[in-house]
């Protein structure tokens, strides 16, 4: 019953993909798609290649393409918190819970987002951090929220300072009318993981085709060997510690020993 | 030279912390305390997070009082009964210091309660210790004799039930202040990253009435023991350890704490409490500034959970 269901699927979405609604095909590539982060590593760049290929159904007049790339890394639940003057000081009095949003998230494009298609377009498609949704919760419900909304907006303004939430309308570049290349900024502070990352090819106002790829960013090295340790194994990790403190002290001792 | 510290999760500079790890060495070295309460507002000043720095800084600390309880017992200078009953409580109060850590860091006013505790202590300790200093000082210019304790007076805490012999301290006493000491030390200790050496050394002068000779070196082992526990407990509870920078401030430690002890051979008692009061008040005075400023940022952003599988 299921196996046919799926099957039903499958052959629904290969029926989809034949129609002429999809005259174009997005191809992309990155240039890494495993990159590894050495404890010295300062920041880097990606790059996304790609190329919209035409056939015999696309209109012969259509030339102008936007581009959109959204990459999005391994998500969390954060916290964001608000410091009020209480008694004189200044303590964390508010805060509001964002669950499961990207730990990295960029947006790319060849043009301004409101160029590219209709404010209701941009909200449907998410295109720009102000359109992104970003599921909070907010008292008992599960929501995302204006734009222009406090936590919001300081959640979007805090990550951007850590260049681990940035939006570049001119980042794509096309290189022939078809053929597109972006580069994927990757900050020191990066978070590990699987990055996915959506390629929406817009003509006229209108979504025409997209594409998703990803890559996968690894820590290495004695630095990433020591933090997963202490997250996977607290007793030894404190025993090796407090071993090492023992140790230390102790050479400590011999060496400047007066008597 | 650029270090990535894995726990506290930013790169340093290895140099910068290890001129930090040796010059609180120094200090604690002149002053003889473990130099917890300088550490930790220091490491919270370069900008690691409150709770890294509060759990580094328990090995680090253990790491200084290890080295200086090995020669105090080779001069036979701690009690080790007097140690043992203070580490009863010791222990019992690490852990529910350890507790109450966890349990602020949910409510995510940890590092509120941190610089909090900070003001309240150090200006507290620091303003009484510069006072002390400053009339010993007043009083020794004067001509006056400088003492320190009366002896054979004995307050209500000489009247307590329980009461045990402490030999090598020359000292009958009941173990219930003791205990209730250790407590303390303990407590505020794994919450506020400090080994608490320079409350529990007055404390046992002053209350306790233990001798100038043991009392160094048994409140060294009581630090000892509660940060090498703490850090077990911040290790397990919290994996709040940074086992890199606590290395590197070990290290410098240690080393700054040689020539601390050698320079503080020349100055004179008095003048050294005033100066270890100023010391104390200024970073007591440091934090309460901190609270009552407006912010550069009002919001902040803390990771609660990891992504699902």
């Amino acid at each position: 019953m299921r196996l046919r269901a799926l099957l039903a699927i499958t052959s629904l979405v290969a029926g989809l993909a034949a129609t002429p609604a999809c005259a174009e095909r997005l191809i992309v590539s990155v240039s890494n798609h495993r990159v590894t982060v050495t404890p010295n590593y300062s920041g880097g760049e990606l790059v996304l290649f790609g190329s919209v290929e035409k056939d015999d159904k696309t209109p012969p007049n259509r030339g102008n393409y936007d581009l959109v790339v959204t990459v999005s890394g391994p998500r969390a639940d954060m916290v964001t918190r608000r410091k009020e003057r209480k008694f004189g000081i200044w303590i964390n009095t508010d805060s509001r819970q964002f669950l499961q949003v990207p730990g990295y998230l960029a947006l790319f494009s060849n043009r301004p987002f409101d160029q590219i298609a209709s404010p209701e377009v941009q909200r449907r498609q998410q295109l720009g951090l102000n359109n992104v949704l970003l599921m909070q919760r907010v008292g008992p419900d599960f929501a995302d929220v204006v734009p222009n909304d406090p936590f919001r907006s300081a959640f979007v303004r805090l990550r951007s300072e850590h260049g681990l939430y940035r939006e570049a309308t001119s980042a794509v570049t096309f290189l022939t009318p078809t053929l597109f290349r972006t580069g994927i900024p990757l900050p020191a502070e990066v978070p590990i993981g699987t990055y996915n990352v959506e390629i929406k090819l817009f003509s006229e106002g209108a979504l025409v085709t997209k594409t998703e790829t990803a890559f996968e960013i690894v820590k290495v090295g004695f630095e990433q060997f020591v933090a997963t340790t202490a997250r996977q194994n607290g007793l030894v990790y404190g025993l090796v510690t407090a071993f090492m403190a023992l140790m230390t002290g102790w050479m400590a001792s011999i060496v400047f020993r007066k008597d | 030279m650029q270090l990535y510290l894995p726990i506290a999760d930013i790169p340093v500079n290895v140099f910068l912390i290890l001129a930090m790890g040796a010059a609180v060495g120094f200090v604690s070295g002149m002053f003889g305390i473990g130099g917890g309460f300088l550490m930790t507002p220091l490491l919270i000043f370069v900008g690691i997070a409150p709770a890294v720095a509060v759990a580094s800084v328990a090995s680090h600390i253990a790491a200084s009082s290890f080295s200086g309880a090995i020669s105090y017992w080779r001069r036979r200078a701690i009690d080790p009964l007097l140690a043992a009953v203070l580490l009863v409580g010791g222990t019992l109060g690490t852990t529910l210091g350890v507790w109450t850590f966890t349990f602020l860091r949910s409510l995510g006013q940890l590092d509120l309660m941190i610089a909090l505790s900070y003001v309240i202590l150090l200006t507290t300790v620091g303003g009484l210790m510069f006072w002390e200093g400053l009339r010993a000082m007043l009083r020794s210019r004067g001509g006056g004799p400088v003492t320190l304790r009366k002896p054979g007076s004995h307050g209500w805490i000489h009247g307590l039930p329980l009461k045990l012999r402490f030999k090598r301290s020359k000292i009958y006493l009941s173990v219930i202040p003791v205990v209730a000491i250790g407590l303390i030390i303990g407590f505020i200790g794994a919450v506020m990253g400090i080994g608490g050496g320079f409350i529990l050394v007055p404390l046992m002068i002053y209350v306790l009435r233990v001798p100038t000779s043991t009392v160094i070196g048994t409140s060294m082992v009581l630090t000892l023991v509660t940060m090498v526990f703490a850090t077990m407990l911040h290790a397990v509870t919290n994996h709040l350890v940074d086992a890199v920078l606590a290395l590197i401030l070990m290290i410098g430690g240690v080393t700054g704490a040689q020539f601390g002890a050698r320079a503080g051979q020349k100055i004179r008692g008095e003048h050294l409490r005033l100066l270890l009061g100023l010391l104390v008040l200024a970073v007591g005075i440091r934090f309460a500034v901190e609270l009552v400023i407006r912010p550069q940022d009002l919001f902040s952003i803390r990771e609660t959970g990891g992504a699902p599988p």
